[in-house]
Parts: structure tokens; sequence; C-alpha cells
């Protein structure tokens, strides 16, 4: 199935958690937010929490910036 | 005698708040900011950039040592400034955010009317909200009325480096406002810190005028000196203005008279 993450398609396989979806593309373990479909999900949920087709994901970390 | 800076529940001894953009290294950024003696620092949210895990990591160099303020830098609309401001919390686990929502690419001027509306859900949902706004005395007004707990109002357009280019409203900003009023952006070198201090502004923030400087960790430590004699200045009251001269040394006892 079709997921968006940080603006890019990308295949992944039914029944990816957040958390597996993480680690295939290398995010790092600490110092990040995800936010599915504009809602933020916890990072308690990230094992848990499965995506489905067509669901946008944004992974986020700070930056210097003023 | 303590002089310190209250914003809310927070209590800070430095008036100087740095960003963290636009340094050559980390290295170099974490001298500035130790130099400049701040307490709070700010970070911007962005998208990770996958593979570049082994990448610069500001994180690491600001947590345990400093407060830090998470930005909405580059949002222009209230719904990405809230979602930047909870996706920061998400990460840090602070209410603290400086919300920035720009109305004008070229000026970087904020959306009054969307940081209004920004702020509000924002207090809301429990945030810690410190507005980047115009110097616009009616603007910081409303802002403190829905429970903001300082203002930023600019001094000049971000990155600008021009200093505080209308200090008459300021002033009136400082005097309309029973919260911290933090002169935000367009301060572009030691003397604008000094001048803003003087004034009686609370505190100043600034990134580009350090991190663009020269030598941005002695223009830091420059930073920390103005803040500290702008700061004792306006505290030790400055003499009135007055137009025509009057003589310092006496009258009195001048040979030849």
């Amino acid at each position: 199935m079709k997921v968006t993450v940080n603006g890019e398609a990308r295949e992944v396989e039914p029944g990816t958690t957040i958390r597996g979806l993480l680690d295939a593309i290398g995010a790092p373990a600490a110092g990040i937010a995800v936010e599915v479909n504009h809602e933020i999900v916890r990072k308690a949920e990230h094992p848990a929490r499965e995506l489905r087709d067509g669901d946008a994901v944004e992974v986020v970390g700070l930056v210097g910036g003023g | 005698m303590s002089d310190a800076l209250q914003i809310g529940d927070y209590t800070f001894n430095s008036r100087v708040m740095l960003g963290t953009g636009k340094y050559s290294t980390l290295d170099q950024m974490d001298e500035a900011l130790a130099a400049s003696g701040t307490e709070v620092v700010t970070v911007a949210v962005r998208r990770v950039k996958f593979g570049e895990q082994d990448g610069p990591d500001v994180l690491s160099r600001l947590q345990g040592k400093y407060t830090i303020l998470p930005n909405t830098a580059g949002c222009t609309t209230a719904e990405e400034a809230l979602r930047t401001a909870r996706l920061a919390r998400e990460i840090l686990d602070t209410p603290l955010v400086k919300l920035e929502v720009i109305g004008c690419p070229k000026t970087l001027y904020p959306d009054s009317a969307a940081t209004l509306l920004a702020a509000k859900e924002l207090v809301d949902d429990g945030f810690v909200v410190l507005p980047y706004i115009t110097d616009d005395p009616v603007a910081c007004q409303r802002l403190v009325e829905l429970g903001c707990p300082a203002v930023m109002p600019l001094g000049a357009p971000i990155g600008s480096g021009l200093g505080i280019q209308n200090p008459a409203n300021i002033r009136i900003i400082r005097e309309l406002v029973d919260v911290p009023v933090i002169v935000d952006a367009g301060v572009g070198a030691a003397s604008d810190v000094a001048i803003a201090l003087e004034m009686g502004v609370d505190g100043v923030l600034l990134n580009t005028g350090v991190a663009a400087a020269q030598d941005p960790i002695r223009m830091a430590t420059a930073v920390r000196h103005a803040a500290e004699a702008g700061r004792l200045s306006f505290l030790a009251g400055r003499m009135p203005r007055k137009l025509y001269a009057t003589a310092s040394s006496p009258l009195d006892g001048l040979i030849s008279k």
C-alpha cells in the first residue's frame, strides 16, 4: 500500500506500524515527533499503530533557528 | 539585589535570548551561546531528512544547558503554527513556544490576525505562548489579554540588523502591557541590545546579529555586556534630555573674570 512520508510517496507492506516505518527509513531514535494525517501519534503508540493506505506521515525533528 | 526576568512561571537571570541558526558549526554555536550568557535558546521544527541521522544534532548540544524555546518559524497560517507547536511539544515536552505566523515572505512581517488566532488556540491548549508580533501596541495588548505571558515585538525585519526602527512604539508597548516585552528581530549588534534595554524593555532575542557577525563569539560576548550595561543604565535612570548646554565645571573662580 502507499503512504506519504514527509511529502514523498512510499510503498509499505500492509500492517506496517509507525515504529516499523521509522526503523525502515532510518529515523533517529530520539528527538522526533510523528504526525499521521495532521494528528500527532505519541511515541508510546508507535509500536502498535498500523498505517493505512493513503496515510500522510510527517516525521519532524529540531534544527537551529531563531 | 535580584533583577531577574520573570516570564510566567519561568525566571531568568540573563535578558538575552539567542537563536541557534546560521552558525558555521555547532561548536561555534556552543561557544557563542555560552559567551552570550543566555539561558533561553530558540530552535525550529523541520522534517527529518532520512539517511542523515548522523548529521548535526542541535538538540543534544542544548538539552540540560538551556531552556529550549521552539519556534513556529516559517509558518504562514494559524493552522500550520498550531501543528508545529504541538509537534515541538511532543519532542521537547515543554509548553513553551515562540509563536511566529509570517504574513509576507519579503519582510517576514507577522500576520497579526493569524497570530492572535493561533495564540488563543495555543493558550487554551496549555501552551506558554511568546508571540513574535509587529511593534503595534494594540496587537500586543490583545495578545496579553489572550493570556500570553510576554510579547515579542519586532525591532526591524528578521535578519535585517537594522536595530529598533520605531523606538516610540516599543516605549508605548512597554508602558501599556504589564508583561515582559522582549524585542525580537532586527537586533544587529551589541549597541542595539544596549539601546533596547536602556529603553526599559525586558529582554532581547537575536540570532543573525550574533551568527552573522565576523566573529560570532566575540559579538556574543559584546551582547552579554551590552545587555548588562543597558539594563543598568535603565535602572540607574538617565538624565533628562535638554536642548542647550549646561556646564559640568563650576563657573565660579575662572581666571581673568
